[in-house]
């Protein structure tokens, strides 16, 4: 049996692993039992801040306190973080370029039953879309308990992109190594590359079989940290595979599909299709069915490599 | 308390100076807003020169006071007090906005030294100072952290979040100050949306509210001196003012708020000032 842990349990545990450091501070806007953030709370509760349902100033507030030398974890449904406060992502921490990382969790549609208004779709884009922030997306808790360490360690801000779905764990957490703007390539293949990130990663992994079914040899590479992107290691797989297919649980205007083709179109163009979101909201459902509905799915990403690579030329 | 002549004319004196500064950044940029600068000139003179506890020489000391200016357009008051306090050199102040200076349109921390936080977003810059005073407290700091606020800023939702939070967490080292000068872009802030009655919406968010004369140096001083007497709350001062103060025809006109002075205002604008600085040194 597969074990499933969510990104947001790798993400609390985290902190509360790594929380000795006396420069980290946690903030949550009432969410922390969804984000996770409690479990820093029971061990570190004078290093905790409950700022309510307020997350513009939640991000304004972390700004301030990372003047004076924190760490700074903020907390929130992605769709609240990158949205209800982006003006305070962009003014407060990203244009004086300080060292809040947030927490981002239930991104994507596999939120499920809460529905659209719940499920952060554009976060990726708009957050990528702004000078000094870096952007990660873990595909599994094991990935996403050193993108925590990285975040500490890298001063400056980071979104970090959470998911609240239990998802495989798909990593050995004493052979993984994470490096921040570093692509993984995670099997070997030359016909076709397929570039994914977050839960889609596993996805992938699920459709490379698919594809071998078919004598079809896929390249798996697992982008962890979207920007700043790992040109590398996408336009070695363009000049070796030919072919391009990107995987992603958000909307395939401006996220990862988005960063991948621009890379692309300026160095090295190669046929590239994208599997995501198609420009629409989510809804409420069971996560599985969902992903389904939404063509976040293994055959979905055989059928579009299949395509990737009748347009080579 | 009555503050001594000598006090008062020091204070009158750099006020008038920021003034100064004011009129010429915003003439050599062509841009700018003047209203709201000249309107907190007597507060920045008393903060920046009675008040906080700074070092020019090491801008980061850990354990100077804070001040954020969260009406971030109002940078040319701001940059003229750190120049007079020798943050740098005076001379660079006309160089305010212009494509190869470091003082930026609205202040930048990263490139203006004495700058504790960017601001320019309004409603932001008192959240920011409530996270500094959140930090003075986790560390067991000493130092004291002030905020300027516009009296249209608190139209801003965000504004009364970082109040519910700094009430909360007991923020005893913070002191915001409201320039309340009555007027915002489109007009007057009770015509435009009135944030009234604002004394007691500060009161029922748990602050402790005093009310002064924004121009009058011993009532500031007063007033800071109160704020640091109370415990368990962060205090509010309400500073009644005039937009465009000590510039006769940019008084109490909204239009001045975001429009730089031509030459020739300029030059009418500085005799006046230099009329008052005349007058203080006779005395
Ligand atoms: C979030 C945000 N919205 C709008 C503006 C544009 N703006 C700059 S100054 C201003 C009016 C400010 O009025 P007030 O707070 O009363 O300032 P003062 O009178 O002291 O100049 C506005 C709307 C801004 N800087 N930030
Ligand atoms: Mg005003």
């Amino acid at each position: 049996m597969v074990r499933k842990i969510a990104t947001r349990e790798g993400y609390g545990n985290a902190l509360a692993e790594f929380g000795g450091d006396k420069r980290i501070v946690v903030m949550d806007s009432d969410l922390s039992k969804s984000t996770k953030t409690d479990t820093f709370k029971k061990k570190y509760p004078e290093r905790f801040f409950n700022m309510g349902i307020a997350e513009a100033s939640m991000m304004s507030v972390a700004a301030g306190i990372a003047t004076c030398g924190k760490v700074v974890f903020a907390s929130s449904f992605a769709v609240f973080a990158s949205g209800r406060a982006f003006d305070q992502v962009r003014n407060s921490i990203c244009y004086p370029e300080l060292n809040v990382k947030i927490g981002a969790s239930h991104a994507g549609i596999t939120v499920g039953e809460d529905g659209g208004t719940h499920q952060s779709i554009e976060d990726i884009a708009i957050m990528r879309a702004l000078p000094n922030m870096v952007v990660i997306s873990p595909a599994d808790a094991v990935e996403a308990r050193h993108a925590v360490k990285a975040a500490i360690e890298y001063d400056g801000p980071v979104y970090l992109r959470l998911g609240r779905l239990a998802v495989p764990v798909i990593f050995d957490e004493d052979s993984y190594s994470f490096e921040l703007g570093k692509g993984i390539t995670l099997s070997e293949g030359k016909d076709v590359a397929i570039i994914a990130t977050g839960l889609m990663v596993n996805t992938a992994l699920e459709a490379k079989e698919l594809l071998e079914k078919e004598g079809i040899s896929a390249r798996i590479i697992n982008i962890h940290t979207i920007k700043p992107i790992d040109s590398d290691i996408i336009l070695k797989a363009a000049k070796e595979t030919g072919a391009i297919v990107t995987a992603e649980e958000h909307s395939i205007i401006g996220g990862l599909g988005s960063a991948v083709a621009e890379v692309l179109g300026q160095n090295f163009p190669v046929p590239l299709k994208m599997v995501g979101v198609e420009d629409r909201f989510g809804k409420s459902g069971k996560p599985d069915k969902l992903l389904e509905m939404y063509g976040l799915t293994a055959s979905n990403i055989l059928s579009k490599a299949k395509e990737a690579i009748k347009m080579k030329r | 308390m009555a503050i001594s002549k000598q006090q008062s004319n020091r204070l009158k004196k750099y006020a008038t100076l920021i003034r100064r500064h004011i009129i010429d950044e915003t003439f050599h940029a062509a841009s700018g807003h003047p209203g709201g600068s000249l309107s907190c000139s007597d507060i920045m003179a008393v903060l920046y020169f009675n008040e906080m506890r700074l070092d020019p020489q090491n801008p980061a000391w850990e354990d100077r006071d804070r001040f954020v200016l969260s009406k971030g357009h109002c940078a040319p008051a701001l940059y003229a007090a750190l120049a007079e306090k020798g943050f740098f050199p005076r001379e660079d102040l006309i160089t305010f906005r212009h494509i190869d200076s470091y003082l930026e349109g609205h202040p930048n921390m990263r490139t203006v030294p004495g700058v504790d936080m960017s601001t320019g977003s309004l409603g932001q810059g008192i959240s920011a100072a409530v996270g500094m005073a959140i930090a003075g407290k986790l560390d067991k700091k000493d130092y004291r952290v002030y905020t300027l606020l516009g009296d249209g800023e608190i139209q801003e939702g965000q504004v009364w979040e970082s109040c519910m939070a700094a009430a909360h967490y007991k923020l005893d080292n913070l002191v915001a100050i409201l320039d309340y000068n009555g007027l915002q872009i489109d007009g007057k802030i009770t015509e435009v949306l009135s944030p009234e009655p604002i004394e007691e919406k500060f009161t029922a968010f748990g602050w402790k509210v005093i009310s002064i004369n924004g121009h009058d140096y011993s009532q500031i001083i007063d007033g800071l001196a109160e704020a640091k007497r109370s415990k368990g709350k962060p205090t509010m001062i309400i500073a009644r003012t005039t937009k465009g103060k000590g510039v006769s025809f940019m008084e109490n006109a909204a239009g001045w708020h975001g429009t730089a002075p031509d030459r020739e205002q300029r030059d009418k604008a500085m005799s006046e000032l230099d009329e008052v600085l005349a007058k203080l040194e006779v005395e």
